[in-house]
């Protein structure tokens, strides 16, 4: 029968020891090994989640009438007090350039079979990860702890309208100057948290600007401006969804950035005692754990782009 | 792998790729100081076609990076054209459901508005003599149209 003599072809491969086939036959698919391939189709499935998280982003920012502003929320830097906005986040992201840089060093010493070169490059890679993750600990840090985001809660608003702030007892503040403290329509404020509800404001002097913050008890404002003139009230916390995105779309990155040093590691330490020297392939199990150190450092190129620079 | 390129020229694409990825890191940082006021305070693109402008370059060089990142560094320049499609046809598809979604996002803040100002419109009471919503006698119940 016609399955017999099939059956016999399958005998004649010798299975298992030429990795760059699929199943035996001479062809492979894309020219590309199985394992490659397969990390190229996990990165697009990925690569769609991610699209899906910043894609929900981007629908619920659109669906509010304020956003928090980037350069106002990421401001912090470890060690010093006041205003650095995006200089902190600009360091994480050369971080990642760097580790990728080192990745496809580790890839090309790889490709010439030279392990040392492999596993120098490999754990300057790893070191750099580490770094992010730290970094990234040290960001959400500030923002849990000292500023009171969480994922139901965001403290950081923006004005509506143009306006003055109040004191507690309805006068119009002043500076020490005597100057009055307005605010313009798009303007960011910070309001301090007690126990779930705001005690306080702090936001720039528009008298000074580039100077420290202003801090205010009480959170009382009024418009001047627009169809609310006149109007006295609360400063109202921004957009409830900002937490949950920020967290979860960050904390997916970094959870993948977190996987990436644990594969990374596993794979340097086979690669220093000699499994991939053994299999002659060029270290292809760097190459594909290169693939995926690279996507992480693209999707980060993109969380880059929607929360901290538009 | 970039198997055609010697290993002098793979060292100097490395470099290559840092300078440029990090280059276009900091154009863009400097671009949005600059764009939200933090270097002239005078100057702040937050609104209109500055804003657009402004948006629309940082889109740009993001997806340059990322173009950068898989052509190069992910060696998709080398792969054969098949695995090439394979990969970026199915993500085109992203166009569409980012288009898609956004118009619904600003639907969605639209009808926020339209709700937040009915629940804040104030309704005149109208007075007993001029009954509204009511039968009027004497009048058509469906006027007829010209």
């Amino acid at each position: 029968m016609a399955e017999t003599s099939v059956a016999h072809a399958h005998d004649k491969h010798d299975n298992g020891h030429d990795v760059d086939q699929w199943d035996g036959g001479s062809h492979v698919p894309f020219k590309a090994s199985y394992g490659k391939l397969m990390m190229w189709y996990f990165l697009v499935s990925d690569a769609f989640t991610f699209a899906g998280f910043l894609i929900a982003y981007g629908a619920l920012r659109f669906s509010m009438p304020t956003w928090p502003e980037a350069d106002f929320v990421f401001a912090s830097l470890p060690f010093l007090s006041g205003h650095y906005p995006l200089i902190f986040v600009t360091i994480m992201t050369f971080v990642l350039i760097f580790s990728s840089v080192t990745m496809v060093r580790a890839v090309q010493e790889g490709a010439r079979e030279n392990k040392n070169g492999v596993v120098f490059w490999m754990f300057l890679t790893i070191l750099g990860g580490a770094s992010f993750l730290g970094c990234q600990a040290y960001e959400w840090t500030t923002l849990i702890v000292h500023e009171n985001v969480s994922l139901s809660q965001d403290p950081f608003g923006r004005h509506i309208a143009d306006g003055v702030y109040l004191n507690p007892d309805g006068s119009e503040a002043k500076n020490a100057e005597g100057q009055l403290l307005g605010f313009e329509k798009d303007d960011s404020y910070l309001l301090h948290m007690h126990d779930g509800t705001p005690s306080g404001i702090a936001f720039h002097d528009m008298n000074k600007p580039g100077e420290k913050m202003a801090n205010l008890e009480g959170t009382k404002i009024k418009y001047t401006s627009g169809a609310y003139a006149g109007q006295i009230t609360e400063a109202p916390a921004g957009p409830r969804a900002f937490g949950a995105l920020f967290f979860f779309i960050t904390g997916f990155h970094g959870f993948h950035v977190f996987s990436g040093v644990l594969f990374l590691s596993i794979i340097a330490i086979n690669a220093a005692s000699g499994v991939y020297a053994a299999r002659q392939n060029g270290y292809e199990m760097v190459e594909k754990i290169g693939l995926y150190w690279h996507f992480v450092d693209l999707v980060w190129v993109f969380v880059f782009l929607v929360f901290y620079l538009l | 792998m970039a198997g055609h390129q010697t290993y002098e020229e793979q060292k100097a694409l490395v470099f290559r790729g840092l300078m440029l990825l990090g280059f276009i890191t900091l154009i863009e940082v400097t671009i949005a100081w600059f764009a939200k006021g933090h270097i002239v305070h005078s100057i702040k693109f937050s609104h209109g076609f500055g804003h657009y402008l402004y948006m629309l370059l940082m889109v740009g060089f993001s997806l340059y990076k990322a173009y950068f990142i898989i052509f190069y560094f992910m060696h998709m320049a080398s792969e054969v054209r098949g695995l090439v499609l394979s990969v970026l046809l199915p993500t085109s598809l992203l166009i569409w459901a980012i288009i898609a979604f956004f118009q619904e996002g600003t639907s969605w803040g639209h009808r926020r508005e339209i709700i937040k100002e009915k629940n804040e419109e104030v309704v005149k009471p109208v007075p007993a003599s001029q009954p509204q919503g009511y039968l009027i006698p004497g009048a058509q119940l469906f006027p007829l149209r010209g």
